[in-house]
């Protein structure tokens, strides 16, 4: 990776990252790819986050879902751990609470395959500054 | 469609499994339960208006629902796509009503700055960091602001050591800048040990590079080319994160030599605690850092003259710095319009405790503390009272009711006889004994004490034997004089900020809980049963049938038979010798009878 040269070429390569982003987050198309984020500070993987993320990683495979994993810090939501956010192209993203493997097929074949709602979603209750 | 109904345990205690149930029934009646899905969610952190109904896709948010209002919103929004007005939140302001959430100022009680990125963006990826505006507050100090420029911003913008003593950070680093020298330090304290409190991890597990980004502006403003992180070594997956961020921002010239081609040189190193609470304190961390004990020294000198390696160092919390970056970007009037007059920006806080939503939350300064507990924390675990809330651990103290409504920020915390700290925050219900709390934290005093200074290393220990006197029923009166005297001289002579603040939790829980006390002294009683040997315990004689069971579960032979027959029974009833006995509870669990209760 080239060095960062100068502030102009870091808001260059902020903007080409955002649209990467954007393409994921906003894209209209059904067929585009479904984003995952899973908490992975030390409390998520204590509580058995790392467990879900492979299962959930294995599951999408054997449904073939095309679906972007990533990990990401705590979301704050202690009593609920392990949390996962869900994106899926056209809908608002949800997170998940209390998400074992089971739980995790779920969020799977019912929301994410059919826009069923499952139950145990925590409404996010604060405003990120971006 | 979907609804959403809150089943957070206000709402649930507020009928809304009724609410569901009822949404359930008429839907399938009308044969809508095919097209619209009933959905249980966890709290909405609005409690005070449950229960809430969401409508989805629509965002309809509908406050304080009762059962009967159900056929109501299926037959006018469900059905005929027209919203029930009069069940919409209304605005306190404007007093008019609002449907969308997204649109409810008041709802939203948490303002993300210092976790804007934690949960969101992948920390091990510093690409997805620059997407959200990472390094820009550093590219905008290289190319556009003079150091000077930097501090003034930062002085102005109002932000206060996030630590705990709320220090203001610009004014700090003012203090560290002047003494130029070839050689000078940017310290991240790493250093978080209170009881309960996590935020300082979370930030650095979540958010890594805004704690690089912060630490690089910083050495710009001050003068320094080094950046030393003092982290303690049992947070190893922080560690981690921020190794791999600092390896990541060397690779894209982001950290190292001539940073984004301004000729500005700057490289972060980590140095590892082993845990020690008083390494939290600058001077002792300085010295842990340089190989020596980690024990405080006198200020002054400050560490902004006479720091790491003698050299001019400047020392932050991981909280300060990861304010730091967005306050450069988005300017220091904008940061002052959040929090309250004195006190800038937002606070962190790890709610733990008897509380329903445990969880890491950021407040504006000035929110309250009923806000906090009873919204955006759910309330107290089963329905029961709340009773206190210990904040600033081990410096800090508890509050009670009486607090509930003072806007928290550092002074207001000050004046109320605790502090800020770092953020944790515990909360007690009637099933917590003061006493036994104020105990604990003197117990952990005590223990992290690193001994250097008569007060603290003695008089701790002597307010700590006084309150074991107290918890095991010989306590007097004049002990509980005592206490506030070793606690007045521990404070006006310790060395350093642990010692200074060590009796904190003892004094605020005289202040706020004196009748507790005074309970534990005189009636030798513990009302919430923690203090072991001041419970009782005991057979009721009537309902004794003489089975002998207890007598066999005791492990210290403390239960013998008497000579009473109880009216209907055959058996002589049982009784336990109080001196013998230690409380275990072994007998009382093992009757059938109900016969034995603690006094």
């Amino acid at each position: 990776m080239a060095k960062v040269k100068s502030l102009a070429e870091l808001k260059a390569m902020r903007e080409k990252l955002q649209t990467g982003l954007d393409l994921r987050e906003k894209s209209n198309d059904p067929d585009s790819l479904v984003q995952i984020k899973v908490a992975m500070a030390t409390c998520g993987i204590a509580a058995g986050a790392k467990q879900v993320m492979e299962h959930l990683m294995e599951k999408a495979d054997e449904l073939k879902l095309a679906v972007v994993f990533t990990q990401t810090g705590c979301m704050g939501y202690c009593h609920a751990e392990p949390t996962i956010e869900v994106r899926v192209p056209g809908r608002d993203p949800l997170v998940f609470g209390h998400v074992d493997n089971k739980r995790a097929d779920e969020i799977l074949t019912k929301y994410v395959m059919n826009n069923e709602m499952v139950e145990g979603i925590i409404p996010v209750n604060y405003e990120t500054i971006g | 469609m979907h609804v959403l109904c809150c089943g957070g345990t206000g709402c649930h205690a507020s009928a809304s499994a009724q609410i569901i149930e009822n949404f359930k029934r008429i839907l399938a009646e009308k044969g809508l339960q095919d097209e619209v899905q009933v959905i249980q969610t966890g709290c909405f952190g609005f409690c005070e208006k449950g229960p809430i109904v969401k409508i989805m896709p629509d965002n309809t948010f509908y406050t304080q629902v009762k059962p009967e209002d159900v056929e109501k919103i299926v037959n006018e929004h469900i059905i005929k796509g027209r919203k029930v007005t009069d069940l919409l939140y209304m605005d306190p302001e404007n007093q008019e009503h609002v449907s969308d959430s997204k649109h409810m100022g008041f709802y939203r009680k948490q303002l993300r700055i210092a976790l804007r990125n934690c949960g969101f963006v992948n920390p091990e990826n510093i690409d997805e960091c620059i997407a959200r505006g990472g390094y820009e507050g550093l590219g905008k100090c290289l190319t556009e602001m003079t150091p000077q420029q930097v501090i003034d911003e930062v002085t102005k913008s109002g932000l206060r050591g996030r630590g705990g003593a709320g220090f203001p950070t610009g004014v700090k680093w003012g203090l560290c800048a002047k003494n130029k020298c070839d050689e000078m330090y940017v310290i991240c304290n790493a250093d978080e040990g209170d009881p309960g409190a996590f935020m300082d991890r979370s930030i650095m597990e979540g958010d890594p590079h805004s704690i690089v980004e912060a630490m690089a502006i910083c050495g710009y403003a001050i003068g320094a080319t080094h950046g030393l992180v003092y982290i303690r070594a049992e947070y190893p997956l922080a560690i981690h994160r921020l190794q791999v961020a600092i390896a990541q921002a060397r690779e894209y010239g982001l950290l190292g030599e001539d940073i984004m081609g301004t000729g500005f040189n700057f490289d972060i190193e980590l140095r590892y605690g082993a845990g020690a609470f008083v390494c939290g304190e600058e001077t002792a961390l300085i010295h842990s850092m340089e190989g020596k004990r980690g024990e405080p020294t006198l200020k002054p000198p400050f560490p902004a003259v006479s720091g790491y390696m003698a050299k001019p160092s400047n020392v932050n919390n991981v909280e300060t710095f990861a304010n730091v970056p967005i306050i450069i970007t988005k300017g220091a009037d904008w940061f002052q319009t959040i929090g309250s007059e004195k006190s800038k920006g937002t606070k962190v806080f790890a709610l733990a405790g008897q509380i329903n939503n445990v969880g890491l939350i950021e407040v504006p300064m000035g929110t309250t503390l009923r806000d906090i507990i009873f919204e955006i924390g759910g309330g107290i675990k089963g329905g029961r009272q709340f009773k206190a809330v210990q904040t600033g651990g081990p410096s800090g103290g508890c509050l009670t009711t009486k607090h509930l409504d003072t806007p928290i920020d550092y002074d207001s915390l000050v004046a109320a006889g605790s502090m800020m700290g770092s953020g944790g925050m515990v909360v007690m219900d009637e099933t917590s004994c003061m006493v036994a709390i104020a105990k604990f934290y003197l117990e952990f005093t005590c223990e992290e004490s690193c001994g250097k200074c008569s007060p603290c290393r003695v008089g701790n220990k002597r307010m700590l034997e006084i309150l074991e006197k107290i918890t095991d029923g010989r306590g007097t009166m004049e002990d509980l004089q005592e206490l506030r005297n070793l606690a007045a001289v521990i404070k006006d002579t310790a060395l350093c900020g642990l010692g200074q603040t060590s009796p904190n939790p003892v004094l605020s829980t005289l202040d706020n809980f004196w009748d507790e006390y005074v309970e534990h002294v005189v009636d030798k009683k513990c009302r919430a049963g923690v203090c072991k040997k001041l419970m009782r315990y005991e057979i009721d004689r009537e309902k004794c049938i003489g089975c002998g069971k207890c007598a066999k579960n005791c492990p210290a032979e403390a239960i013998s038979k008497t000579n009473y027959i109880a009216e209907g029974h055959k058996l002589p009833s049982m009784e336990i010798d109080p001196a013998k006995c230690i409380k275990c509870g072994a007998c009382m669990s093992g009757c059938k009878f109900n016969a034995i209760s603690v006094k």
